[in-house]
Formats: C-alpha cells, structure tokens, sequence
C-alpha cells in the first residue's frame, strides 16, 4: 500500500545515495593536488604534512578509506573538516538550515505565483493576459537566479531602497534560538515577532531571485498542461453543462494538468539547491552553498563528501516527497496503490 | 401545434481568420418542437456536431468562429453566444456526448461533477441537497448502488454505467432540450441499445425535446418523430421518420439508405461514390416546413 511503496522508495534512494557517495568520495580523492598541503599552507614543513596524511589515513588505498568513511558514517560522523578542524556535520548543521530556509520560502513564492500566472495564461489563452502572462514566464526562465538578484538588489534595495540586500536578520536583532535554525520558525516559536518580520524582510529578495526561473517553468507547464486538458471531452462536457468557466480554470481543468506538472516542480525545487549558491553570494546569505564552493576549493576532503551528500540527500527526500504527493491527486495511482 | 424550443435559421458558419476562411455550415435551418424528437443524419464532416455546439453557445467565443444566422431557443437568440444561453447551459439545455467515459472528468467523483451540474445557470444548492437529488436522479436511470456511483470515479465504472450517470446528468435539471450527439457510439451495441431505450423512455415521460445526431439509421428510425437530412453543410431533405423512410425523394438520402443494407450494424454508410445529384436543392415533405416568424 502507500506505505510499502514509500519505503521501497526510500530503499532505492539508499542505494542511490551509497552509489553517490563512492562517486563523489573518488572523484574528491582523484582532483590534483594535496589536501593536507593545501590545508597546512605553504609554509609548513613536509614533515607536518606527512604526519597530517598519516592521520587523516590519506596514505592508504581507496577502499580501506572508504571502508573506514563508512565505518564513521555509521556512527553519524561525516568526518572532520582539514580547513576549520570541526567536525563536517558541526559545520553542516550550522549552514545548512539557512539555505533551506531559503530554498523553501523560494518554492512557495514559485508555487503561490507560478501556478495562479499558468492559470491565469490557460484561462484566456490567446488574449492579453496570456501573452503577459507568457512573456513575464519567459523572461523569469531566461534570466539567471544571481541577474535577478542583482536587478531586485538594484531596484528595491537601491533606487528604492525598501528591502536590505545582504544578510539573514539586521546586526542589531538578536539571532533566533531553537531547534531548527529556520529564522522564521524559531522566531515564531520564541514569539518574537519583531525577529520574525525582519527575517522575512530579509529573505523576500534573496528568495525571490532564487524563485523566478522556477516560477516561469511553473508558469510555462501549467499553461500548456492546462491548454491540453482543455480540448478534452470532458472539459466541453463541464462547459455544455453550465460549470463556470473561472471554476474549470481553477478546478476541473487545473487538478488534470497539475499531475504532471508536479513531477516537473520536484526537480526544479532541487535545481534551486543547485542555483542557491549564485544568490548566496550575491545576497551574502550564509548558507550551504557558500560552504560547498569554498571547501570544493581547499579540496577539504570530507567537507566535499558531507557537502554533498546532504545536498543529494535533500534532492532525494524532495523526489519521494514529490512521488507521494502525485500518488494522492491522481486517483489512478491512489487507488491501484490501494488495492495492492 | 406546440412552439419551437429550438429554431435554427438560415445558420451559416465559417472557420479561419478574417482573410482566409472555410465555410462549414451554408445556411442551415432547423427546428425541434417541445417534447419532439428530432434526428439530424449525416455523414461524418457534414457539420451535425458543430450545428449542436453552436446551438448550445460553446463555440462562439472562439475568435476563429464566425457565425450569422438565427439560433432562437428558450426565448432568446444564441447566435452570438453570450451570458444568456450560458446561463441555461446544464438546466435548459444538457447535451450526451459519443464516449461517457472520457466526458467526465477522471480525477474527480462523480459526486462533485453533479453537484456542479445541479448547480449550473448559478442555483444555489446545499449539498446535502444536491447529494440526495443526484441519488434519485441515478436511481431513475437504474443504477444499482447510488453510494458508491456516486463515490466513484469514471474510470472505475463500466461504459454503460457512465452512460447512466451522463443521462441522469443531463436530466437531472430537467431541460427543456436535450442534444444527444452520436450517443454512446464508443459503447458497444447491446449496451448502446440499452441506454438509448433509457433514454426515449425518460424523455418521453418527462416531455422532453431531444435533438438526436446519429449515424445510425436503425437508430433514428426508432428513436425520431422527424429527421433531417445534413449533406456537407446544407439541410437535403427534411421530413416525418415515416416519410422519410418510406418515400425518400433527395438523391443523396436515397443513396444512403440504400447502401444501408450492404453493411452490419445499421450505422451510416461511407457512400463510395459522389454524385453531382447530391447537391440538388432541398426536399420538404409536406407538412414539415420551417416555422415562419417568432414569438419572442
Ligand atoms: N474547430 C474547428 N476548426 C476548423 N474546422 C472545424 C472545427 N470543428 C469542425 N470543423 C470542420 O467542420 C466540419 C464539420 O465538422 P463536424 O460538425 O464535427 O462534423 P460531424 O457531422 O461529423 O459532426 C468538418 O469538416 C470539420 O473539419
Ligand atoms: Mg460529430
């Protein structure tokens, strides 16, 4: 039943993630140049560095340092970082929380917009609206997350400087303490709302930037999923029986083409991982993203691997999330899993 | 004699844009009495389906619809389309469609597709209403566990039963007009047969005027109180199904009727051969001319 395929898929995005974690464990190993050299810097001596390869046991053959990666991952250790010296999963709970805070706020502004512009599109194909409707998708697919990042900074941080450009919360708020390092769940939970509201002032445009492509492709599928369900019979029979027109948009004509636009919407969720290191930057956002970059470039062996890893695991969690929604709209699917 | 419902005037239709267009309808003229069944026969292409939608209101808003004439029904004229004839779409006039099963929708029961149907031309119904009067109107059609139709999806229910649930959707409203077109062709015969027996039976005792498009001739012979022939876009021959049947004048209905023998369901035949004859002016029986002037 639901249940049982939902661990089946969970079992196939381990083996996934095992697969993932050879992949990257090699290539992070296989790069050129030496870890612990770039670790120590220029000036230490080459005994230093053998003894840090020593103990990093980076002398030995590539599956006995996999087999012992494993061994510690078993026991939650993702290793230690060669750079900052703290544990990879120290470092990784510290950053991690704020770019998924900002890559969830960005996938309900794509979703809140997108889907309601598609709609909008669909609903008077071939008319004024529409070609908006189109054009503002367009552009939103087109232009990079970091452009739109610069352009909003510019507008609503510059020329009308109604939104800060740079940061999670202003120097003078207290950071929010709790358990999930979600700024505006913490602050809610606290019930500090000025915290809360100078959080989201602070997340609109990093997450927006962040949004926008998605929210054209969103946009972009609605639209033509909607326009297909629309030459169906049974969309004519809801017209020939006096269904008004704004409630096919919104219900008999959306729910159809909605199906297979989610499937779309969970890999553009997990594009927006990808995208969130351009804003991050361009928002001095302290989030994952940052981190992966800079450890990838000190060649900082386990924090790569870490990195990785949680990021494949986020995308992995998003596809069975993602499968199991799209189970439960379409009845098809529901009620053969039912059965089953 | 009883006022029209539906009279169709001098109806002219094109497809296309304003520089290139294709006419599909030439001036078509027809009209379905209260309670009369009324058949409109024709080979595929010829515009019988267009003639309904347009009927109904449900191609005029497409800009590459261009469409003069007449269409009177209920009182007021749908040649334009417009909020009127939208407003008695579900409750005035209800339409079957060839295939039940792809004409409702498959990601929602049954049960919201009728509220919505019993809520058409903006009736306000609880639900709780609207549930109680789509299980009588699935109990007159014969359906045997109205709970679980109603909780079912159309994908879970036979071909036949959808059918069911179309007619009793169409019904439920009671309308003064029903267009079937080419009912229940995608069901097989025995089950098409069945639920066409429904639906003259229904109509029949509730006084409803049905405008039926068939292919079938076995069908039309049954079902209708008159016929009209459709031949590429114009009306050839119009009369009672007795006259028609019996003293065929127009050569294109003679051609058709007498190539029905040479196939096996009694469906339409593709007639193999053109002839010039089939383009010879329009035949009226007597006493079956156009209705002249209309009561507002
Ligand atoms: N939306 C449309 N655009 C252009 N031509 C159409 C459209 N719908 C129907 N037609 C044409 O109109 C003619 C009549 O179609 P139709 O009424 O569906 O025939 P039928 O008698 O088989 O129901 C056909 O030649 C068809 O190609
Ligand atoms: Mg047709």
């Amino acid at each position: 039943m639901i249940l049982k395929s939902t661990l089946r898929r969970i079992g196939a995005a381990l083996i996934v993630m095992i697969g993932i974690s050879m992949l990257i464990f090699a290539i992070a190993r296989v790069m050129p140049g030496d870890p612990a050299r770039i670790a120590l810097g220029p000036n230490a001596t080459a005994e230093q560095v053998a003894a840090l390869r020593f103990e990093r046991h980076l002398d030995a053959s590539l599956p006995v340092q996999y087999f012992e990666f494993l061994k510690a991952l078993s026991r939650g250790d993702l290793g230690r970082s060669l750079y900052t010296n703290r544990p990879v999963t120290t470092d990784i709970a510290q950053f991690l929380p704020a770019t998924l805070e900002l890559v969830v706020v960005s996938a309900i502004i794509m979703v809140l917009i997108g889907l309601p512009l598609g709609i909008m599109s669909a609903h008077f194909r071939g008319r004024v609206p529409d070609h908006l409707g189109r054009l503002i998708a367009l552009i939103g697919v087109c232009t990079p997350a970091f452009v739109w990042g610069v352009i909003l900074q510019l507008f609503f941080g510059y020329f009308w400087p109604i939104f800060p450009i740079e940061g999670r919360l202003l120097e003078t708020t207290p950071v929010p303490q709790g358990p999930t390092g979600f700024y505006l769940i913490d602050s809610l939970a606290t019930g500090n709302v000025s915290t809360f509201f100078d959080a989201l002032h602070h997340l609109i445009l990093p997450a927006l930037a962040l949004a926008m492509s998605g929210l054209g492709q969103t946009a972009r599928l609605t639209r033509a999923n909607m326009i297909d369900v629309y030459d169906k019979p049974y969309v004519e029979m809801e017209r020939a029986y006096g269904f008004k027109p704004f409630r096919i948009a919104t219900r008999y004509a959306f729910r159809p083409a909605f199906i297979p636009t989610l499937t779309i919407l969970g890999l553009e969720f997990a594009a927006m991982l990808g995208n969130a290191f351009l804003v991050e930057k361009v928002f001095g956002w302290p989030g994952l993203s940052r981190y992966g970059v800079e450890v990838i470039i000190r060649k900082d062996l386990d924090a790569i691997v870490g990195t990785v890893l949680i990021i494949a695991a986020a995308f992995l969690i998003m596809n069975i999330v993602v499968d199991i929604l799209v189970g439960f709209i379409n009845p098809r699917i529901r009620l053969a899993a039912g059965k089953g | 004699m009883t006022e029209a419902v539906l009279a169709i005037r001098d109806l002219r239709l094109a497809f296309g844009s304003r520089r290139s267009q294709s006419a599909v309808l030439h001036g078509i003229s027809l009209h379905v009495r209260a309670g009369e069944k009324v058949a409109l026969v024709g080979e595929s292409g010829s515009g019988k389906s267009v003639t309904a939608r347009l009927a109904m209101g449900l191609l005029q808003e497409s800009p590459k619809v261009h469409a003069t004439g007449s269409i009177r029904f209920d009182g007021i004229e749908a040649i334009d389309g417009g909020p009127e004839i939208a407003r008695r779409r579900g409750n005035r006039v209800a339409m079957i469609f060839q295939d039940p099963t792809s004409a409702l929708n498959p990601t929602f029961r049954i049960r919201g597709q009728f509220r919505d149907v019993l809520r058409s031309g903006g009736r306000r119904i609880s639900v709780a209403d609207a549930d109680a009067r789509a299980e009588a109107a699935l109990a007159e059609v014969s359906i045997p566990d109205l709970k679980r139709a109603l909780d079912s999806y159309a994908f879970q229910l036979s071909g036949g039963m959808n059918q069911r649930v179309m007619i009793a959707m169409a019904l439920a409203n009671r309308p003064a007009l029903l267009i079937a077109d080419e009912p229940g062709t995608a069901l097989d015969v025995t089950v098409q047969a069945q639920t066409l027996a429904l639906m003259h039976d229904l109509t029949e005792k509730r006084g409803t005027a049905v405008l039926l498009i068939s292919h079938n001739l076995g069908v039309v012979r049954e079902f209708a109180d008159r016929v009209y022939v459709i031949y590429r876009g114009r009306i050839v021959e119009h009369g009672t199904t007795a006259q028609l049947f019996r003293d065929p004048l127009h050569p294109y209905t003679r051609a058709l009727l007498a190539a029905i023998p040479k196939i096996s369901g009694g469906g339409l035949p593709d007639l193999p051969e053109r002839s010039p004859d089939f383009e010879s002016p329009m035949i009226t029986h007597e006493g079956c001319g156009e209705p002249q002037g209309f009561s507002a």
